[in-house]
């Protein structure tokens, strides 16, 4: 485990505006080859249809809103990535290879649910899962400790949880969860990062905090994001696309493009307003 | 009587010796138990052990492999039904009953069959620690090695798929594996747990040590050694209590059971005053903060 993070006492957090140091700027992967391919990718669960014949392209450094209804397949879709489902028609591409658990090309913080049963783990303890969590063994290695510490450290400050290094994880707030769980998602340094929801137990000052961390992510390590809402005014400003999930179909591009009566309406297959108030985007005429 | 005359008997130093196996491998087990909110998982392998043990005395085995046979057998079967326990209550509680119910005809028809009272019966529901025998020593002994050596393995992967199925399973660690491993495990201490304390106890040394850390203890490994510290002190308290304590023989079962329950209610007071002294919010932002909060 030591060799693989040698060159990262300093994790992406460390150092936000150096991404020039590092071997971050040399790793970036030639632009032309798309992060993220989906060809007439269809999912059935359980007998019905969750996706239906979606294909979009994504590519690297793109920061997606990934938008829809209760029920259209977004955290599915974040699943089908990570190789936890798989699609019963079409073909999916993750860095120009099939999808696969374990891939440590992708960070992912799931929909948040209270992690009440984490007696006895702090903060710490839970981030850390993401450097080596999925390996054998008890992992006390006295020497390789203080480094481990180290990167987790760093990963703790990038979300702004440094503070709460030390607590119990049952006793912090779900926002502060939330942060957790995306300083973990970041210590394997992937160049794509899934998030589902994570904006969903925050309140407004930390929601913008979290959107502003992940846009930064997003420029200056050129990472792929992928984030799964349901409110996309906060998102405008930094996103670049959004993906429009709605009955198992997909629409794909810029947000005015999208979010518009026309497309809306044919993606929901019926009619659908988008309302522009206030400086905000509203849809209406579904249940949304 | 003291403590060095005590211990030249064998049966005393039997029942110390493979008490604090058990002590050591329950607690170990049972940190994951409740990490993983499994107890009920645990208890209905107890119960499924019983049923073995009371069948093998019936066929005229030794109850112990019985036992051990019955409940890894449990443990498999519910370990494939799903990948995670929680809220599988009813159906575990099914097959719980059923089997406490075969175990009691088993008991029955030995103790018709061999015209002998239904002794054994009692010895496995409330245990026979005094009645441990060199050989069980050595059969404690294995089962607590091995326990441990398999959770020093599956440290990692077990704490993380406990914690975070989710993230875990997207990261490859293999949960359902993990999940049918553990249950194997937890039907192994379990079924030597019963040696010592008996079928209906094993609560005491499998869930009141490991949650009575778990509300203690900072990280994961000083829980796990609390929990086995905390399990080794019920236990061995427990014993001496029984030997050289007042009065009439106390039997081991309860002094132990006893003495593990004391330890979790002192553990939840204590968790709770600590809670109640310490500030609402960090007092320094910039520092990592060593006091904990109350839940918001």
């Amino acid at each position: 485990m030591s060799t693989k993070h040698d060159q990262r006492l300093s994790p992406p957090g460390a150092a936000p505006q150096a991404s020039s140091l590092g071997g971050r700027g040399q790793e970036a992967s030639p632009i032309s080859e798309p992060v993220i391919e989906l060809e007439g990718v269809s999912v059935c669960l359980g007998g019905r249809t969750i996706l239906q014949e979606v294909t979009f392209t994504i590519n690297p450094g793109e920061f997606i809103a990934v938008l829809g209804p209760n029920g259209a397949g977004k955290s599915t879709l974040l699943k089908v990535l990570l190789g936890l489902i798989r699609p019963s028609a079409g073909t999916v591409r993750l860095f120009g290879q099939a999808p696969r658990r374990g891939n440590r090309l992708i960070g992912y913080a799931p929909q948040h649910r209270t992690l009440e049963g984490a007696l006895s783990l702090r903060a710490r303890d839970l981030v850390g899962f993401g450097l080596d969590g999925h390996r054998w063994g008890p992992g006390w290695f006295p020497a390789g400790g203080r480094r481990r510490q180290a990167i987790i450290e760093a990963a703790l400050a990038e979300v702004d949880a440094l503070a709460l290094a030390d607590m119990p994880v049952a006793h912090l707030s779900g926002g502060e969860q939330q942060r957790l769980l995306i300083a973990q998602a970041l210590l394997s340094q992937p160049r794509l990062l899934l998030l589902d929801e994570p904006l969903s137990n925050l309140d407004l000052s930390h929601e913008q905090e979290i959107i502003a961390l992940i846009a930064r992510l997003c420029r200056t390590h050129g990472m792929t994001v992928l984030l799964v809402s349901h409110d996309v005014n906060p998102l405008l400003p930094v996103i670049d696309r959004v993906l429009y999930l709605a009955r198992g179909h997909a629409a794909i591009g810029k947000p005015e493009q999208v979010i518009t009566s026309a497309t809306l309406s044919a993606l929901y297959g019926a009619p659908v307003e988008v309302v522009e108030a206030l400086g905000r985007l509203f849809v209406v005429g579904v249940d949304i | 009587m003291n403590i060095s005359t005590l211990w030249q008997h064998e049966f005393i130093q039997n029942a110390f010796l493979a008490g604090g196996c058990v002590a050591i491998a329950a607690a170990l087990v049972g940190y994951f138990v409740v990490l993983r909110a499994q107890t009920f998982a645990g208890e209905a392998l107890t119960d499924i052990g019983f049923t073995g043990a009371t069948g093998a005395a019936l066929l005229g085995l030794s109850p112990l492999p019985g036992m051990v046979t019955l409940s890894l057998l449990a443990a498999f079967i519910i370990g494939l039904l799903g990948e995670r326990l929680r809220g599988r209550d009813i159906e575990i509680g099914m097959v719980l009953s059923f089997a406490l119910g075969l175990g009691v005809l088993f008991l029955s028809l030995y103790a018709s069959s061999s015209g002998s009272h239904a002794s054994a019966g009692i010895g496995i529901l409330f245990g026979s620690i005094l009645s441990v025998s060199r050989g069980d020593v050595w059969l404690s002994l294995a089962c607590a090695l091995g326990c441990s050596l398999a959770l020093l393995i599956l440290y990692r992967p077990l704490l993380f798929a406990s914690i975070d199925p989710e993230v875990a399973a997207a990261r490859g660690v293999p949960v359902r594996l993990l999940s049918v491993l553990f249950l194997l495990l937890l039907a192994l201490a379990t079924a030597i747990s019963v040696l010592v304390i008996g079928v209906l106890l094993v609560f005491a040394l499998l869930v009141a040590p490991a949650a009575a850390a778990a509300r203690l203890s900072p990280s994961p490994a000083s829980a796990l050694l609390l929990a086995v510290l905390l399990g080794l002190g019920s236990t061995w308290g427990g014993l001496l209590i029984a030997f050289l304590g007042p009065g009439q023989h106390l039997p081991a079962s309860f002094c132990i059971a006893t003495l593990a329950t004391l330890c979790y209610a002192g553990a939840t007071l204590i968790a709770h005053w600590r809670q109640r002294r310490s500030p609402q919010v960090p007092a320094q932002p910039a520092h990592p903060c060593k006091g904990r909060r109350t839940a918001a």
